[in-house]
C-alpha cells in the first residue's frame, strides 16, 4: 500500500509537470489542480500504510 | 513597499560580493544550532554520537556537494541540460564541470552561489539527524548524507536557485516571477525534512517509545540548556542564510537585508510565542522542546518569504507556523507513530512547507526582472507557482529521497542493533560517553508512562 502511494505522488507531479509544460491558461491551472489532488490521495495513502505495517509488527 | 531594485546576477558589484560573504560564513552557526538541538533532545548517553555525527554529516555534505553536488545544482544563466516541450525551454539539471574544475573563485555569482550551496546542504544534511536520533548508525549516516548531497538536494537546488523549470515558470507560462525560495524553506528546509521523515520511518521508532497498545511513551530530551543554546545559535546563521539567498537568488540590494533580518527575527519570536501560548493553554505549563521547535519552525518559514513581506506579514507567518509546528510534533508521534525525537519533521518539513505557501499568500514586493525574467520582471510572487513547488516537494522530493533511503537499508541496514539501543549510541559506536562522570541509573531502561 506504501508502494501505491508513493506511486500515485509521483503520478500526480507527473500531470503537474505536464499540465505546465504541455496546456494553455484554464486547462493548465485545473490539470494542476487535479495533479495536486492524485498527490493527496497518495499521501493519505503513504500515511495510513505506516500504522498498519507497526501494527503487523 | 517598495519595489526590490534590479540587480544583475552575473556580475554582481564588490560592495554586494563582500557583503554576500560576511553573510554566508554566518550560516555555519545554523548547522551549530541544530546540532545542538538534536544532542539536547536525544538521550544523554547518546550525546557524544549526536555531535559526532553532526560533524561528520556536514563533512560528507561538503565534500560530495564539491565532487558533483554543485555540478547538478549550477547557478543561474550557468551551463545546464535543457529540454524543449512545446517551444519551451526546460532547465532541469546543471551541467557545470563536476569537482569544481576550471571555476573562478572571484566573488563572482558563481561562485558566490558555491560557497552558499556547501553551508546550505550541509545545514539540509544535519536535519534528518534529529529525527534518527538514538538509533542510526554513523556509517549510515554517511551514506545517506552522500545520498542526499549528491542527488536530492543538488537537483531541488538547481530547480529552485539554479534557474531550474521552477524558476521558469514566469517566464514559460506567465507565472509571475516563477517559483521563489530565496532562503531555502524548499531547497534546504522542507528537502532536509523530509529527508527527516523518510528516516524515521525506515528506522522506526525508539525501543520503548511506544507501548503494545499504541500508545506513545514520553522520552524528554536530557539537555535543554543545550537546545534554548541551538535556538540562539540558529537565529544568527539564519539570518546570514535568509539575507545571502536573498541577494543571491532573488536579486536584493544591501539595503534589503535590513528587512530581511528584521522579518527572520519576528518570524521566528512570533513562532516561539505562539508555540509557548499554545501549550501553555493545553498542558497548564510552557513546553520548553515544543517551544524551541516552534522557533525552529518560525525560522524555516521565514526563508523563503523574508525579502517580499511586510515585517506584520512575517509575524502572522510566524504565529501560524508556531501552531502548525506544535500541533505537527503531536499527530506525527500519537497518531503516525512517527517517533522523532529532535522535532526535525514537524519544524523543517512543515514549517518550510508552510513558508513556501505563505509566500504566495503574503508575497507582495515586485520582484526585479534579473529573477522574473522577460515576463515576470516588476511581478509579485505568483501562488500557482509556489503551489507548483510545494507540489514538487511531496510529489517528486519525498518519494526520491525515501526510495534511495529504503534502497541504502537494504544493502548497509541503518538501525543500530538492540543492544546498541540499549547501551547507548556513545558506548556502542564511539566506545565512550559524552558524560563520562554520569551514573547510569537502572530507571533509564524502564518505559515512562505520559
Amino acid at each position: 500500500m506504501k508502494f501505491l502511494g508513493f506511486m500515485l505522488l509521483l503520478a500526480g507531479w507527473a500531470i503537474v509537470v505536464c499540465a505546465m509544460a504541455l496546456l494553455q491558461a484554464v486547462p493548465r491551472v485545473a490539470f494542476a489542480y487535479a495533479g495536486m489532488g492524485v498527490e493527496v490521495l497518495g499521501l493519505v495513502l503513504v500515511i495510513r500504510s505506516h500504522p498498519l505495517l507497526r501494527g503487523e509488527e | 513597499m517598495a519595489p526590490i531594485s534590479p540587480v544583475s546576477l552575473a556580475a554582481l558589484s564588490e560592495t554586494i560580493s563582500v557583503l554576500c560573504v560576511i553573510l554566508i560564513l554566518l550560516v555555519p552557526f545554523a548547522g551549530v544550532g541544530l546540532s545542538l538541538i538534536s544532542t539536547g533532545l536525544g538521550r544523554s548517553r547518546s550525546a557524544a554520537h549526536s555531535m559526532l555525527a553532526s560533524l561528520c554529516a556536514f563533512s560528507v555534505a561538503a565534500v560530495v556537494y564539491f565532487a558533483w553536488g554543485f555540478a547538478w545544482q549550477g547557478f543561474p544563466s550557468g551551463p545546464a541540460h535543457v529540454l524543449t516541450v512545446a517551444g519551451n525551454q526546460w532547465s532541469w539539471a546543471g551541467a557545470s564541470p563536476l569537482f569544481l574544475r576550471g571555476f573562478e573563485f572571484d566573488g563572482s555569482m558563481a561562485s558566490l552561489a558555491a560557497l552558499f550551496g556547501m553551508f546550505a546542504v550541509g545545514l539540509a544534511a544535519l536535519i534528518p539527524l534529529g529525527a534518527g536520533a538514538d538509533r542510526w548508525r554513523l556509517g549510515a549516516i554517511c551514506a545517506s548524507t552522500a545520498l542526499l548531497a549528491g542527488v536530492t538536494f543538488p537537483l531541488f537546488a538547481h530547480w529552485a536557485w539554479g534557474g531550474g523549470w521552477l524558476t521558469q515558470l514566469g517566464v514559460n507560462c506567465g507565472l509571475g516571477p516563477g517559483f521563489l525560495d530565496a532562503g531555502g524553506s524548499g531547497a534546504v528546509q522542507a528537502v532536509g525534512g523530509l529527508t527527516a521523515l523518510s528516516i524515521a520511518w525506515i528506522l522506526g521508532p525508539r525501543r520503548g517509545k511506544y507501548l503494545p497498545d499504541g500508545l506513545p511513551v514520553a522520552i524528554p530530551g536530557h539537555n535543554a540548556v543545550l537546545v534554548m543554546l541551538g535556538c540562539a545559535l540558529s537565529l544568527v546563521g539564519w539570518l546570514g542564510l535568509n539575507s545571502a539567498g536573498a541577494m543571491l537568488f532573488a536579486g536584493a540590494l544591501p539595503a534589503r537585508v535590513v528587512l530581511v533580518a528584521v522579518n527572520t527575527t519576528l518570524s521566528a519570536a512570533s513562532a516561539a510565542l505562539a508555540a509557548a501560548a499554545i501549550t501553555h493553554t493545553r498542558f497548564n505549563k510552557p513546553d520548553a522542546s515544543l517551544t524551541a521547535n516552534g522557533w525552529i519552525g518560525g525560522l524555516a518559514a521565514s526563508s523563503a518569504a523574508c525579502a517580499f513581506v511586510s515585517p506584520f506579514s512575517a509575524v502572522v507567518i510566524g504565529i501560524l507556523s508556531g501552531g502548525v509546528v506544535t500541533f505537527a510534533v503531536e499527530w506525527f508521534e500519537v497518531h503516525l507513530a512517527v517517533d522523532d525525537p529532535g522535532g526535525s519533521i514537524s519544524a523543517h518539513a512543515m514549517g518550510g512547507l508552510w513558508g513556501l505557501l505563505a509566500l504566495g499568500i503574503f508575497g507582495r514586493a515586485s520582484v526585479p526582472p534579473a529573477v522574473g525574467g522577460a515576463l515576470g520582471g516588476g511581478a509579485s510572487p505568483n501562488w500557482l507557482a509556489q503551489l507548483v513547488g510545494v507540489a514538487t516537494l511531496i510529489g517528486f522530493v519525498f518519494p526520491l529521497t525515501y526510495g534511495l533511503n529504503w534502497l541504502l537499508n537494504r544493502f548497509y541496514p541503518q538501525r543500530v542493533g538492540a543492544e546498541g539501543e540499549r547501551q547507548g549510541m556513545d558506548l556502542y559506536e564511539l566506545g565512550a560517553g559524552a558524560y563520562p562522570e554520569f551514573i547510569v541509573h537502572s530507571d533509564e531502561f524502564t518505559q515512562r508512562k505520559i
